[in-house]
């Protein structure tokens, strides 16, 4: 699907056309001009980089330049039908409290992240005895923005403490969609629907 | 030097039929405004753009202005290929009331003959744009593709799109707020004592004088100018080196560059600006407060609004601070309003609208396209 990274491709084809949509961390705001242009949705994004949020208006997209850590309190119940968060939940400074406020804010969630307990980084840590630097954690312990990483056995009972219901799960490794089974040890990236 | 109040040849004339109401409670007869207009109007009104002026600006946003002679006060922004893209779109600056180019100010003659001066009714920033709705009116535009503004120009945008929602399908709003705060109000003030306290103000009624209070207006301006640029990009320009000197004169000429600057921009201002309208704008600004206007809420202002909005800061802007857009950005997801943000980064304060940006470029082109 147009070249989306596998995850915001998965997240695309199933987010329902005409929804409204949040897309926090949205970047250049790849994801909110497919949901626009192919399912008629109502995007708005949220980005911290003032470069990214730029080119985000510079194309016609409504994407506000803000800090999901603070800045999603000013967002109404239920104002969207899908809150996105894309390999921006180990980014927060509360994963859980950014959690509830998507659960807050829409009515259903996606959220995306890279899989720390995924064979390579866990060989890395365990042979190496240093910080995984992998390809898809690629950069180092000190200039990562990854303040929290999170696997997924993590997340799910990060879902189940916070009373949110988990509707589907993909999984992902070397750019590819791959089975359930073993997701903790396989999957590189994986991505949550939830709904409360 | 030519009277202050003539008004300046160029610009078309809209007369506004029907007395304009104003919030005070009164009323304007014969209330008039100028404007300018470029590129060509689409059969169906559907292209046209209103860009709104700041404090001292004037509807020569894009053609050299009458007085001064200099270009455009946005002449880079808006033109043929330029973001705002003339070939394409009609757009639309008008002089707002109480301003002293052409539109209806306090240098205007009341209907007894006379110059109102003090006898101008105080205007606020919703009066001004209730005129600028009546002159839509007058043009058959019925809904702008967008309106645009500046600073004070932003606050014009934001008050349209609050009180008029259907008049705007894009609302963009620069280096501006949804209120004056108490910085805000003192700075004007003082600037507005600096003319009232000039003897030759005469209690506004100095324009069949010899001098006008050019001197009190002066200082207003050297005060407000400062607040327009940041302490970085005075040190920059300026920093501590003199003027046209060697050593410190021991006196209280302009011994320091930012001494001599600050002076020029003041005498210059004299000779474009009335000093009553000065008054008048700074008093609309201070007065100004959308949430106030909507019952306390600002959300409340933009509920159910079907306009695009988007909002710019500048990093350096100590007068209108990013925290203000924020404010209405915040106010505006609130009420489920299509809205843009981004603080861009440059060094030359509030001003920085005004100069060359290349991102504020992009992002002017992107969102009014």
């Amino acid at each position: 699907m147009t070249g989306l990274r596998p995850d915001l491709a998965a997240i695309a084809a199933h987010v329902a056309p005409g929804s409204r949509v949040l897309d926090i961390g949205c970047g250049d705001g790849a994801l909110m001009a497919v949901l626009e242009a192919q399912s008629g949705c109502d995007a708005r994004g949220m980005e911290l980089d003032g470069a990214l949020v730029e080119r985000c208006v510079s194309r016609g997209l409504s994407v506000v330049q803000g800090d999901a850590n603070l800045d999603l309190a000013n967002y109404p119940d239920k104002a969207f039908d899908y809150a996105i968060l894309s390999q921006t939940l180990q980014t927060a400074t509360r994963p859980d409290l950014m959690l509830d406020e998507l659960l807050r804010v829409g009515r259903r969630a996606f959220v995306s992240f890279p899989n720390f307990a995924h064979w390579r980084t866990r060989l890395a840590l365990l042979l190496g005895g240093r910080m995984p630097v992998t390809r898809a954690l690629p950069v180092s312990w000190y200039e990562t923005q990854n303040i929290h990483h999170v696997t997924v056995e993590d997340f799910r009972e990060l879902a189940r403490l916070k009373g949110a219901k988990v509707e589907r799960a993909w999984f992902f490794s070397n750019e590819k969609q791959i089975g359930a089974p073993a997701a903790n040890w396989r999957a590189e990236f994986a991505v949550f629907k939830l709904s409360r | 030097m030519p009277p202050m109040n003539a008004a300046p040849p160029a610009s078309p004339v809209y007369r506004i039929s029907q007395p304009l109401p104003l919030d005070s409670g009164q009323v304007l007869e014969n209330c008039e405004i100028a404007y300018e207009t470029y590129g060509t109007l689409a059969p169906d009104a559907s292209n046209a753009v209103l860009v709104c002026h700041a404090l001292t600006g004037d509807q020569y946003l894009a053609s050299p202005h009458p007085i001064t002679g200099k270009p455009g006060w946005w002449e880079r922004m808006v033109g043929p290929g330029k973001p705002i893209d003339t070939n394409r779109h009609f757009v639309i600056c008008a002089n707002v009331i109480g301003s002293c180019m052409g539109s209806s100010g306090p240098a205007s003659l009341a209907p007894d003959g006379q110059p109102y001066a003090m006898r101008f009714p105080v205007i606020t920033i919703r009066d001004m744009v209730r005129g600028l709705v009546a002159l839509l009116d007058g043009l058959g535009i019925e809904r702008l593709h967008a309106v645009v503004g500046g600073s004070m120009g932003g606050m014009q945008a934001l008050s349209l799109a609050a009180n008029w929602p259907d008049r705007a399908a894009r609302v963009l709003v620069i280096a501006s707020t949804a209120r004056h705060s108490a910085q805000n109000i003192a700075f004007h003030e003082v600037g507005r004592q600096a003319i009232m306290a000039d003897p030759a103000w005469a209690e506004g009624d100095y324009y069949a004088a010899q001098a006008k209070p050019d001197n009190g207006l002066a200082v207003a301006r050297m005060a407000a100018h400062i607040t327009y640029l940041s302490e970085a990009g005075l040190t920059e320009k300026f920093g501590r080196r003199l003027q046209d000197r060697d050593a410190k004169s021991f006196g209280f000429d302009a011994d320091f560059q930012v001494e001599s600057y600050l002076r020029y921009q003041g005498s210059g201002f004299t000779r474009r600006f009335d000093a009553n309208s000065y008054l008048y704008i700074t008093r609309a600004m201070d007065y100004f407060d959308i949430a106030e206007e909507h019952g306390g809420k600002l959300a409340d202002a933009f509920g159910g609004t079907q306009a695009r909005f988007c909002l710019v800061s500048f990093d350096t802007d100590w007068l209108y601070p990013t925290a203000e857009s924020r404010h209405i950005v915040h106010a505006l997801n609130a009420a489920g309003a299509k809205v843009s943000f981004v603080e861009l980064s440059a060094p030359h304060g509030h001003d920085s609208f005004l100069l060359e940006h290349d991102q504020l470029d992009r992002v002017v082109k992107g969102f009014v396209e």
